[in-house]
């Protein structure tokens, strides 16, 4: 009997001990990121090997302080852990903890433990307990406790093969029996009747039940409202609950006062030393913009060569597949709407893993704590947390995972202004339509000598973008009327060194959830506009043979007659015809239909502006450059007054409704995903766009 | 009242029993209990958050918070 067997195993632990780390230990790049059924939050599971014929699927649980949740993150925990008697419950979970902390992370141990379920206790970083004055006596702990406990240094690859031989142990054994019998020491009659209700389930698990309104799946309707009446009967939730708490404090105390000792006088200062810079009044923000600006910097120095390089490339590659493929519609779907589909995600990883990047590196070191401490009273006044710092700066890459990003804000309402102003921030997508546009616009000149004003203009628009946010977070902040607490509490870490391994893995992830994610709408928008603009009603059939017609006299190239037809045939497919029907409307802001063509595609993303303006002014694909692009749109001609079409008035109309118009597929679908309903991204939608269109009118005709 | 919210950069304080229901449950489970000995650490720019050293937990709260907790300052 030597078939492979497969367990599962729950890593759960408050925030920074290491818990990541492990997992990352454990799995390697086993890992996947997948969705808890149901909700929102990314599961990541990966697996390990454990011994010979024992395999183990690990799944990293959201770090928390407690099973008591107060954000959406910490909610899966609890959601997870009350699922225990359904098929895919873990058979034994590893609560980690930090050795500096062990006290409050015994809360969660004996919490887990009240849960009944095999638990193996891995306290981690004990390289550092000389260093810190502590001592452990670990054979006592393990008494008191009655469970395993394992000694892990993560960062020195020691303990590994301890805490594994210690799973495989505890799944064995399978002993599970509760820590604190906290119902005795409360309200002995009052659990005794929780119980009653439901004997099925353990007292702890009802208790967390009444507590947090929160069900196991398998749980019948009847059982919940017997449950949610015996709730609504209950006076004391919220005493007994601090109740539980002081209690479990009490127990922690007992079994720690003989087996945990600090001597503190050998602390290290080096954490107050860099609190005192890092939040000092003033060279606390010097700091924090000076990091921001090495971010923004970076972002720009370090993805431009990959971007150019990959836009090329999908480029070429779209025209050498139209080249050597038979001819057809197979071909054209291919070269003209999957491929620069692709291309059109492809672009954004440079910049999106770099962003990244550093928000990982400050989140590994612990200085993005000392940012939101710096940040929390000033964003409070629009109506935001400290928290909402993050997704602010990841806003700049894309919207998508900076939405994603919010979910650790607790209260809702704070959340939601986060979400909904996160748009207006200058995503990478804006970029290349920002850029074509100023190119044309603005002269390549320098103004007192050292700023550029292409760059000078470029940069007001980054402002311009964040003071939007802003103000839309003011007014959201007074009118929104929103239920739901906000608590705000943010633990200060200890300053560290990053793990790069960490950093690596966690860089690849967010930017494989964000291909993924986004990838699958914006590829699919791209195939309906190829769909839109290469078919059309009769008069798009009629194209090739009218043109040919018409010009069988004059003295052209067939390259020109091509694109004569190519020409033509946009213009009378279906999103030529949608482009000549909303021309009546954008005509205030300066822009004719093919504009409009390209407005309407950038819903697909922003960035699909520019190269739908070169399909429609026929410019080869296989001549793409932004040169081409670029001369072709200053030459063109508006009809109605002879003169440029992208003149200084329409393109600030442009680069204006760019900033303001919520133009993302994606982000809507993200945003729908995030706030479970199709208000916010409707509310975004048409507010932004109200925005974009009163303000471009207003720019283009005082310019004008 | 003497609560948090009241202490100086440095001072050192404990927790009192009086407060208990007004702690909030999250900040309870972070260790900031009756009994436990707490010292304000660092004030942020605008008065507000504070940040704290609670039970040996770090941990930066907003002064609405901070106000509720009562102490008894430490001679």
């Amino acid at each position: 009997m030597s078939h492979k067997k497969i367990i599962n195993v729950a890593l759960i632990g408050n925030p920074n001990t290491g818990k990541t780390s492990l997992f990352n230990e454990l799995t390697g790049l086993n890992q996947k990121v997948g969705n808890y059924p149901g909700v929102t939050v990314d599961k990541k599971e990966g697996s390990s090997k454990l011994q010979k014929n024992l395999k183990a699927i690990i799944t990293d649980l959201p770090g928390t302080y407690s099973i008591n949740p107060t954000s959406l993150d910490e909610s899966i925990v609890l959601k997870t852990l009350l699922n225990s008697k359904s098929e895919k419950k873990s058979d034994v979970i590893v609560v980690v903890a930090d050795i500096d902390n062990l006290k409050r992370n015994l809360l969660l141990f004996s919490q887990i433990k009240d849960l009944e379920i095999p638990t193996v206790l891995a306290i981690n970083m004990a390289d550092q307990m000389e260093r810190k004055g502590i001592t452990l006596d670990i054979k006592l702990l393990e008494k008191e406790l009655g469970n395993d406990v394992v000694l892990l240094s993560v960062r020195k690859e020691k303990g590994i093969d301890e805490l594994k031989k210690a799973i495989v142990n505890t799944y064995h054994s399978a002993k599970a029996f509760p820590l604190c019998n906290v119902n005795n020491r409360i309200d002995p009659a009052y659990f005794d009747r929780l119980k009653e209700i439901n004997p099925k389930y353990s007292i702890y698990e009802l208790w967390l039940m009444i507590t947090h309104n929160s069900f196991p799946d398998t749980i019948s309707r009847e059982e919940k409202s017997a449950l949610l009446n015996f709730k609504n009967n209950s006076k004391n939730l919220k005493k007994y609950q601090h109740k539980e708490t002081i209690f479990r404090y009490q127990k922690i105390n007992e079994i720690l006062k003989n087996t945990y000792l600090v001597d503190r006088s050998k602390a290290s200062d080096l954490r107050s030393i860099l609190d005192k810079i890092f939040t000092h009044k003033i060279f606390g923000y010097i700091l924090f913009f000076a990091v921001l600006l090495v971010i923004f910097q970076s972002i720009f120095d370090w993805a431009s060569l990959p971007m150019d390089l990959i836009d090329a490339g999908f480029a070429n590659l779209s025209s050498y597949v139209d080249k050597n493929l038979p001819e057809g519609v197979l071909t054209s779907l291919i070269s003209e709407g999957i491929i620069p589909g692709i291309g059109g995600i492809i672009i954004f990883i440079p910049q999106i893993a770099i962003l990244f990047l550093f928000i990982s590196l400050l989140e590994e070191t612990g200085y993005m704590s000392r940012v939101v401490f710096l940040m929390d009273k000033i964003m409070r006044r629009f109506g935001m947390s400290g928290k909402s710092v993050i997704p602010l700066i990841s806003g700049t890459a894309c919207a998508i995972p900076a939405v994603m990003a919010t979910r650790n804000i607790s209260g809702w309402k704070e959340r939601l202004i986060t979400i909904l102003v996160t748009p207006f921030t200058t995503c990478s997508a804006r970029l290349p339509v920002y850029a074509i546009i100023i190119a044309l616009i603005i002269p390549d000149q320098k103004v007192f000598g050292v700023l550029n004003l292409q760059g000078l203009t470029l940069l007001s628009l980054y402002i311009l973008g964040f003071a939007t946010a802003i103000i839309a977070a003011i007014i959201l902040h007074k009118t929104l009327n929103v239920k739901g607490t906000s608590f705000f509490v943010v633990e200060m870490p200890d300053y560290k060194l990053p793990s790069f391994k960490n950093v690596f893995i966690d860089v690849v992830e967010k930017t494989k959830a964000f291909i993924f994610g986004a990838g699958k709408i914006i590829l699919s928008i791209s195939v309906v506009l190829w769909f839109l603009a290469s078919n059309g009603p009769q008069s798009y059939k009629d194209v090739e043979k009218n043109i040919t017609e018409n010009v069988v006299h004059q003295q052209l190239s067939q390259h020109k007659i091509n694109k004569m037809i190519a020409s033509s045939k946009l213009e009378n497919s279906y999103i030529g015809i949608m482009g000549k029907s909303i021309e009546p409307v954008i005509k205030p802001l300066g822009y004719d239909w093919k504009i409009g063509i390209a407005l309407i595609s950038s819903f697909a993303a922003r960035e699909v502006f520019v190269g739908t303006l070169a399909t429609i002014y026929s410019v080869e694909s296989d001549d793409e450059d932004i040169t081409t692009i670029k001369q072709r749109m200053a030459s063109e001609i508006n009809p109605d007054t002879g003169t440029r079409r992208f003149n200084f008035p329409v393109g600030m109309s442009l680069l204006v409704f760019y900033a303001f118009a919520m133009q993302c597929m994606a982000t809507l679908a993200i945003v729908k995903r995030e706030t479970k309903s199709w208000k916010w991204p409707l509310i975004q939608l048409f507010g932004m766009g109200t925005l974009a269109y009163i303000c471009s009118f207003i720019v283009y005709q005082i310019l004008s | 009242m003497t609560t948090i919210a009241s202490l100086h950069i440095g001072e050192l304080a404990y927790i009192s029993e009086e407060s208990l229901n007004e702690i909030p449950l999250k900040l309870l489970e972070m260790g900031c209990l009756p009994g436990a000995e707490v010292e304000l650490i660092q004030i942020a720019p605008l008065n507000d958050p504070l940040y704290i050293c609670v039970n040996g937990s770090h941990l930066a709260i907003r002064k609405e918070t901070a106000a509720k907790i009562q102490i008894i300052k430490a001679k």
